[in-house]
This record gives structure tokens, C-alpha cells and sequence, in this order.
């Protein structure tokens, strides 16, 4: 197919022109409303203006934002990392009674939709005064992460290969040492994979997060939607103002994820 | 040796089952309980009656099946063609598939944000159909529920797509060969071999597309009519759970809402299985 | 089986870039013959079945079948309208289809009756021995009727050719001997013209009427399996037919008798004595005077299995043993003379490891390649 290119190619072209083209004018229309000073007609705006910006940083405590996104993102994969390493090594390596009710039993937060269960969770987190605190963020987050996460790790604990561990207890090494000297190195790729995918993940997602966070446990994407809701309370200009800063921030990681990840590894293992 | 072996097990698997049972599954029975139960706990069917008995309550379900299922559809059915196009990798594939995960990572409220500009009246979208002639007045793309059915695509459509990529790049160019060699043009090839070879990856590519369509929520408020016709059911059940601070009735939205969506999945995968009778045999696929 | 009396493949080449996969690939096919293109992984030989199955464009050359030209580089007969059959090295069965449907693919394709596809589904299953497995799917099948199944697929359409590429490649060792002895009763039965595709010298010896040896995108030698194995055209396909003694010296002497040539050639230590059967007119015969006139360098080259322990005559050579390797009826010896020369032999009596043997270099069972480039 290469060099050809019949009409189906022509068609491809013309459909990711459009495609790109409008994810472009999106974003860029976000950009730079951001910076313009009343631009409600015409192909660019007249004036630009920092101006926006300012009144984002004065109307929310932007560094508190950010803080908690990051603390929420590094918390969540810490976390995650932590309770699926384990429970991704028992299942890739041992056959037990119930092992694929326990496989199902994990993927089901992958399955049903965050709103679903998100809102019987924020109940119980506001029951248990856990709710509106970052640690109810952390909480709710973990979720659809540590599924996620034990789903990346098993291939590649599978890929150790359980005769390397049988090699080191021949050569006289004991339970722990083989899980740290042996697995953990080797399976460092995956964490690794996983991590990074888990917190552009965390860091987009909104609905779980909207459910329990309240006050300063708010991420950005989360104040991003409280504005854009309240659209009359102030500029919409300011509103992309806010935008952008949460698109720099989510495009930043993307970029350094996408240095050690593909987009379809990306896709094929999110939601 | 045995006793050990079955101790380790469970302390390996011990943290990994707490965190499912304390924040998945005991919270979803909680709502399940709450969901049949009245304000002062014993047992009700009201909630339910509540919800399914209010014309404008039980019609959100099919304000969302009337966005989620074409928009699914929609997305799996562009996904198809483009996967199966570029199932051998093409010139620019990296740049092309890295526009396709930016609207999946920025997320729905990102996109939403955007297109309110970009598609309203005086956006560039408008401008640039009316500078080509396509239409004489701005089109009207927000606010409606064109605006949630677009927003919904614009992630959808990739999603499904890169999914699928993934699924058909597995699937053994030898086989495609080797029907061409029995005498099967490119059409025949790709309807008897390719097609039923990407059944099990489009079933799943379109479940997963239909869970995150038929949950949609902040396009909805921003880009469609919230309080009419893209009024939706997971806004009918946010409504419920912090507007009104009616727990009950909202957990019996949830539970509807779950439901439907693993009626919807079960559907796909009978469909599945009726076309690819081999999947439990192959397994790998 | 549908006829054809000229299969003409002449100067095909496909370049990839800069490199060329396959260099002026001509030959002839007779009908109802089984050719196989033997060489290393690399060599072309994938690639050019490729170009013949019209799986991969060609760069230039012509491929023709009497007058109807299958392929010239710029019109092509597509692969699915070649009526060649191919057996793929991992089988490339549909996996979602049973065994007979796999089976009926090609049939169904030509809008065969129902009937007339049931039948000849069952007689190609009968064929390969697979009678009751037609409603199998392939992954509950071991890799050798897997295989057969391939090949069931293929034949059922009486292909004017079936190719194969590596078919044995993924058996076990018993599987591959048995496999191999029923390709050619299926041959010997249906007469299909076949080409075959292995690095496997000894399949190629067993299964083929005539033999290609590829190396680097290039022919070596086309004949047939005696041609090939007694009288390699070059060091590359000596090496490849299995003779491993190869060491290079310098002519001393020669004298040309009426059906050869004597000589004696300088190896690293010892001297070899040498009868080539040339006969007059043979280009090695031709080359090597050449080279003897010139004094140059020569590679000598004998097989493990002609070397004798102990004996009497010419180049009879004191060796010090370094390895054995027992192998059941023979073993594998190696040994060193002179001052660094590795001698390989099989002999069946037993042989100490480090001590020192005499070995026998018959002079009529010596090649020698005056030009060794290609290996």
C-alpha cells in the first residue's frame, strides 16, 4: 500500500485533514481567546492581553490547584502500584481457585462507567468524612487505577518468565530476595509504563473527581468545569485563561509519556 | 510447603482485595441497599417508582441511548476503515496518532471549553463554511445536541479507532495472503477474513466506546440543553445526589444506569459470539 | 490439473531501497515437477517465491506462464487470480473457520454447488489423512495436521503451482521425517508442479527432481539433488552440501591426464594430493589451470564422511585429536595436522581424545575451487 495511493487513500487524507484540522482550531481557539481583549468576530482578535491571567490568579488559588493535581496524580500511582504489584504477580504466576472470578471481580471498575459508581462512592466518603479532602480524591481515584495497572503488570510479569526466579532459588536465593533482587528489576519497565499512563490518566480525570472533591481539594480540570459552568459569573476569556494552564499542565505530561509509551498502548490499556 | 504457599498467596492478593471490597464493592451495595430503601431505611420500591414513573426522568434514558448509540456506532464504524488502512503502518503514523490520543487525554471538559468558541456562532468553523459557501448563516453547533453527539465523536472516534489498531496489527498479515493466494480479491478478503478476525476487538472496542458515551456528563451541561433535550441520565442522577440530596433516588438512577449498560455489553457479546464462533476456541484470536 | 507447457521465469529482480533481495532469478519450470530453492535465511528465496506467488511486486524481470504473462514489473496478474496455491511456514489457517470451511475457502470463492464442495472438501481431508476432522477449528489441531490442512486447502483448487514456503520448519524432528515422506507421495500421486522453499539441505535432497541453491539474492547452482551434492558449483554450495573440511594452499604441481587433472597442493603443513574428474570442457577445469598457471590460491574441500582412518597411499596425514563426539554409529572427530589444519571425520571405530591418529585423504574425493569469493 505504500506510495500507493488510490481513491481510499485520497479519502484518508482528506478525513484526517478535517479531523486534525479541528482538534487544532479547538485548541487553538482556547489559546488564544485566552489572550485576546474582546474578540468576538473576525479570523484573529485585534488586541491581545495578558490581562486574563491575572484575574485567574487572583480568582483561584492556582498553585493550590496544581499542588493538588500532582499530589492526587503521585499519591494514585504510588498507591496503586503498591496493592497491584502484588495482586498482579499472585495472578500472573499461580493458579488458584477463583482466579477468574477475582480477574472479573477487577476489571469491573474498568466496565462500569465512573458516574455509576461514583456516586454511591462519594456517599460513602462523605459518610466516613473522607469527602471534600484530598484523601478522598486519592481514594476515589485509586478506583479504575489499580485495575488498570494490575492489567499492565501481569503481561509484563509474565514476560519474567517464572524459570528466572526457579534459576535464582537453585542458585540459593530466598522468596524475597528473588521478589526484590530479580522481579522488581526486571518488571521495572512495566511499573514504569504504567505509572507514567496512570498519571495522564489521573490527571484528566474528571467525573470521580467532581463527585467528592469540594473547596481545596478541587483538581483543575475540576475548577475548569466549575467555571465554564457558571459561564455568566465571569469572562469566558478567563475561563480559557484557566484552559490553558490545565492543557499545559495535561499536555506536558502526555508529551514525556509519549517519549516512553505509543499512543495505541496508551489507549488499548486507558478506560 | 502447601500451607506457605497458600499464606503467601494471600498476603499477595490481601491489600489488592481490601481495595475492591471497600471502595468498589461495598460502596455499590450500599447503593443498591439505598436504592430500595426509604429515608428511614426499611424497604421501598419507590425510589424506582420515582424515577420510572416521572415522564421526565425516565425519558433521560432515551435522550442518552439517542446520543450514546449513534455516537458509538458512529465512532466504531470510522474506526474500522482507518484501522484496517493503516493495519500495516503508514508515512506519518506518529503524527497522526498522536492528534488522535490529545482529545482523549485532555478530556471532555477540555474539548467542550473549546468548542464553545470554536464552533459557536462567530467561531472559526463558522466563519470557515461560510467563507466557502457551504452555508450562508452559522450553523448552529453548540448548545444542542449536535454539540454533545460532536464533542462525544471527537473522543470517541479515536478511542475506538486506536483501540482497534492495536487489535489488527495482532491479526497475522499471513492470513490475508493466504486468502488472496485461494482467490479472494482485496473486498472478499478483507469481508470473510479480516472482518470476522476484528469481530472480538470491535465488540470490545465498542462496548468500552458505548460505557464512555453513555456515561457522558459535562459535555452534556456545557455543550448541549442540560435542562431539555440533552438532559441525560447520569444529570438526572447528579441532580438527585447533590442538588436534591436525595441519596435514594439517586442510587437507584446509578443502578439503572449500570444495568442498561451491561444489557448493552451482554447484547454486544452474544452478537459476538453469533459471528466469531471460533473466539472460545482461538481464545488469543 | 490444469496444463501448461512453458513456466518461464527470466531475470526477475526486486530491490527493497538500496538493497537487492533478489538478483536475476531465471529458470525454467517443467510440468509436474518439484523444484526447491534451498539456501540460508536471507538468501532470497522467501522473496522469490514471493514474486512468483505476485505477493511481492517485482523490481524488473518477466514471469510467464506459455503466452499469458503473469508478471513484467509494471502489469501483474493479482495473486488471488495466478491459480498458484501457497503453504505458508506458521500455515495461516482462517482460525475462525473449521477445518472443512478453511478447506472449502478457495471453493466457495468460485461459486461452486454445495454438493460438488462437500465432496471435494472430503476427498482432500481423505488425501492428507484428516477424514473426521473436518469440523475441528485450527487452534484444537497439533502443528503437523494443522499443516495438512494447509495443504489440503491448497490442492483441493488443483493449483497450476503450489509453493511452499518452509512447511517443515515448525514440526518437531519425528513429525518433519514423516511429513516430509508424505509430500512426496502426494507429489509422486497428484503431479503438481511445486516449488519449495527450506534451509534444510537434507529435505531438499529428499523431496526435490531439481534444486536451487540461493545465496545472497543470487542462483548458485540449479540441478538436481546428485548434481547439487556431488558436484557443488562453487565454495558457498560445497560448504552448504555439507563439506566441511575446507582449507585453502597453493598449487605445486599439476599435470592434465585425459579425464581430469592430478595436482598437488600446499596446505598449511602438509601437501595434498588431488585427482579432479573434469572432464574436458568443464568451466572448473577450464578455471583452475588458469589458476594453476598463475600459481595462485586454491580452496580444497572434502567431506567429514570421506575422510578415512588410517589406511595406505596417497596423503595419508598424522593428526593429534582435540575432540569426540560420540554419535552412535560414527563419531565426530576433529583433529589437527600439520601446523594448524582442522580435519573433521566421522569414523565408526572408536578414537581417543588427545592422542594421535592417521588419517586418509582419498585424492579422487578432494574438490577444489579456484575461486572462493562466493563462499
Amino acid at each position: 500500500m505504500r506510495g500507493k495511493f488510490g481513491l481510499s487513500g485520497i479519502l484518508f487524507v482528506i478525513a484526517i485533514v478535517v479531523y486534525v484540522g479541528n482538534v487544532l482550531g479547538i485548541l487553538l481557539t482556547v489559546i488564544l481567546d485566552s489572550v485576546s481583549k474582546r474578540w468576538y468576530s473576525g479570523v484573529l482578535p485585534h488586541f491581545l492581553t495578558t490581562q486574563w491571567y491575572a484575574y485567574v490568579a487572583q480568582d483561584h488559588d492556582i498553585v493550590n490547584l496544581l499542588v493538588v493535581t500532582f499530589v492526587v496524580a503521585f499519591a494514585v500511582v504510588l498507591i496503586s502500584i503498591l496493592i497491584a504489584m502484588p495482586a498482579a504477580y499472585a495472578l500472573s504466576r499461580y493458579e488458584f481457585a477463583g482466579k477468574g472470578l477475582l480477574l472479573s471481580l477487577f476489571l469491573l471498575p474498568m466496565i462500569v462507567p465512573p458516574i455509576a459508581y461514583g456516586i454511591p462512592l462519594a456517599m460513602v466518603l462523605y459518610k466516613a468524612r473522607l469527602a471534600a479532602r484530598v484523601i478522598g480524591v486519592i481514594l476515589a481515584n485509586l478506583v479504575p487505577i489499580v485495575p488498570f495497572m494490575i492489567l499492565i503488570l501481569m503481561p509484563f510479569i509474565e514476560q519474567v518468565g517464572a524459570n528466572l526466579e526457579s534459576a535464582a532459588q537453585m542458585l540459593g536465593a530466598r522468596r524475597p530476595t528473588i521478589f526484590f533482587k530479580i522481579l522488581v528489576p526486571l518488571a521495572l519497565p512495566g511499573v514504569f509504563t504504567a505509572g507514567i499512563l496512570s498519571i495522564v490518566k489521573t490527571i484528566s480525570t474528571f467525573e470521580l473527581t467532581y463527585l467528592v472533591a469540594g473547596g481545596r481539594s478541587q483538581t483543575i480540570v475540576v475548577a475548569l468545569y466549575a467555571d465554564a459552568y457558571a459561564a455568566g459569573a465571569r469572562p469566558p476569556e478567563a475561563v480559557d485563561a484557566l484552559a490553558v494552564i490545565y492543557f499545559l499542565t495535561a499536555m506536558i505530561c502526555l508529551v514525556v509519556a509519549l517519549r516512553f509509551v505509543s499512543p495505541t498502548q496508551m489507549v488499548f490499556k486507558i478506560r | 510447603m502447601s500451607l506457605g504457599r497458600r499464606g503467601g498467596l494471600v498476603a499477595l492478593l490481601a491489600p489488592a482485595v481490601v481495595f475492591i471490597v471497600f471502595l468498589f464493592i461495598y460502596p455499590f451495595l450500599y447503593g443498591l441497599v439505598l436504592s430500595f430503601s426509604d429515608p428511614s431505611g426499611s424497604f421501598t420500591l419507590a425510589n424506582y417508582e420515582r424515577f420510572f414513573g416521572d415522564w421526565w426522568e425516565r425519558r433521560t434514558i432515551w435522550v442518552t441511548l439517542w446520543i450514546s448509540l449513534p455516537v458509538t456506532v458512529a465512532s466504531v464504524a470510522l474506526a474500522v476503515p482507518f484501522a484496517y488502512y493503516m493495519r500495516r503502518g503508514i508515512r506519518g503514523e506518529k503524527v497522526i496518532t498522536f492528534f488522535l490520543i490529545v482529545p482523549i487525554t485532555l478530556g471532555t471538559v477540555l474539548v467542550s471549553e473549546g468548542m464553545l468558541t470554536y464552533m459557536g456562532p462567530t467561531g472559526w468553523l463558522n466563519q470557515l463554511l461560510m467563507a466557502i459557501g457551504v452555508v450562508a448563516k452559522p450553523v448552529r453547533f453548540t448548545h444542542n445536541y449536535w454539540g454533545v453527539a460532536i464533542s462525544l465523536l471527537i473522543q470517541g472516534f479515536p478511542f475506538s479507532f486506536l483501540m482497534l489498531l492495536g487489535y489488527i496489527s495482532g491479526i497475522s498479515p499471513d492470513l490475508e495472503r493466504a486468502s488472496q493466494m485461494l482467490g479472494a480479491s482485496r473486498i472478499q478478503t478483507f469481508l470473510r477474513v479480516t472482518f470476522p478476525l476484528m469481530v472480538p476487538g470491535i465488540a470490545i472496542s465498542f462496548c468500552l466506546s458505548f460505557v464512555a458515551a453513555f456515561s457522558v456528563f459535562p459535555s452534556a451541561v456545557l455543550l448541549g440543553e442540560p435542562s431539555g433535550p440533552t438532559r441525560v441520565i447520569s444529570i438526572s442522577a447528579y441532580h438527585w445526589a447533590f442538588e436534591e440530596f436525595n441519596f435514594n433516588v439517586a442510587s437507584a438512577i446509578s443502578i439503572v444506569m449500570a444495568a442498561i449498560e451491561l444489557l448493552v455489553i451482554s447484547g454486544v457479546l452474544v452478537w459476538r459470539n453469533r459471528m466469531y464462533r471460533g473466539a472460545s476456541i482461538v481464545g488469543k484470536g | 490439473m490444469k496444463d501448461f507447457s512453458r513456466f518461464t521465469i527470466s531475470e526477475v529482480t526486486k530491490r527493497f531501497g538500496e538493497r537487492t533481495a533478489l538478483a536475476g532469478l531465471s529458470l525454467e519450470l517443467r510440468r509436474g515437477e518439484f523444484v526447491t530453492f534451498l539456501g540460508p535465511s536471507g538468501c532470497g528465496k522467501s522473496t522469490a517465491l514471493g514474486c512468483i506467488a505476485g505477493l511481492v511486486p517485482i523490481t524488473s524481470g518477466k514471469i510467464s506462464i506459455d503466452d499469458e504473462c503473469i508478471d513484467d514489473g509494471r502489469t501483474k496478474v493479482p495473486p488471488e487470480r495466478r491459480e498458484f496455491g501457497m503453504v505458508f511456514q506458521n500455515y495461516a489457517l482462517f482460525p475462525h473457520l473449521s477445518v472443512a470451511n478453511n478447506v472449502a475457502f478457495g471453493l466457495k470463492l468460485r461459486k461452486l454447488a454445495k454438493e460438488a464442495v462437500a465432496q471435494r472438501v472430503d476427498a482432500a481431508l481423505k488425501l492428507v489423512h484428516l477424514d473426521g476432522y473436518a469440523d475441528k477449528f485450527p487452534a484444537q489441531m497439533s502443528g503437523g495436521e494443522q499443516q495438512r490442512v494447509a495443504i489440503a486447502r491448497c490442492i483441493v483448487l488443483e493449483p497450476r503451482l503450489l509453493m511452499l514456503d518452509e512447511p517443515l520448519s515448525n514440526l518437531d524432528a519425528k513429525l518433519r521425517i514423516e511429513m516430509r515422506y508424505e509430500l512426496k507421495a502426494l507429489h509422486e500421486r497428484l503431479h503438481v508442479t511445486t516449488i519449495y522453499v527450506t534451509h534444510d539441505q537434507q529435505e531438499a535432497l529428499a523431496l526435490s527432481d531439481r534444486i536451487v541453491v540461493m545465496q545472497t539474492g543470487r542462483v548458485q547452482q540449479i540441478g538436481t539433488p546428485e548434481e547439487v551434492y556431488a558436484s557443488p558449483a562453487n565454495l558457498f554450495v560445497a560448504d552448504f552440501m555439507g563439506f566441511k573440511n575446507i582449507w585453502t594452499g597453493r598449487v605445486e604441481s599439476a599435470r592434465e591426464s585425459g579425464d581430469g587433472i592430478e595436482y598437488s597442493v600446499a596446505l598449511d603443513g602438509f601437501t595434498l594430493k588431488v585427482r579432479g574428474a573434469y572432464r574436458e570442457g568443464d568451466r572448473r577445469r577450464a578455471a583452475i589451470m588458469r589458476r594453476l598457471n598463475d600459481r595462485r590460491e586454491v580452496w580444497t574441500a572434502i567431506r567429514p564422511e570421506d575422510v578415512q582412518l588410517g589406511g595406505q597411499g596417497d596423503n595419508v596425514v598424522r593428526a593429534k585429536v582435540v575432540q569426540v563426539e560420540y554419535q552412535g554409529q560414527v563419531s565426530q572427530v576433529t583433529a589437527v595436522a600439520g601446523r594448524d589444519t582442522r580435519i573433521d571425520l566421522r569414523p565408526s571405530a572408536p578414537v581417543a581424545s588427545g592422542g594421535t591418529i592417521e588419517v586418509r585423504i582419498p585424492p579422487e574425493k578432494v574438490l577444489v575451487f579456484a575461486d572462493g569469493e562466493a563462499g
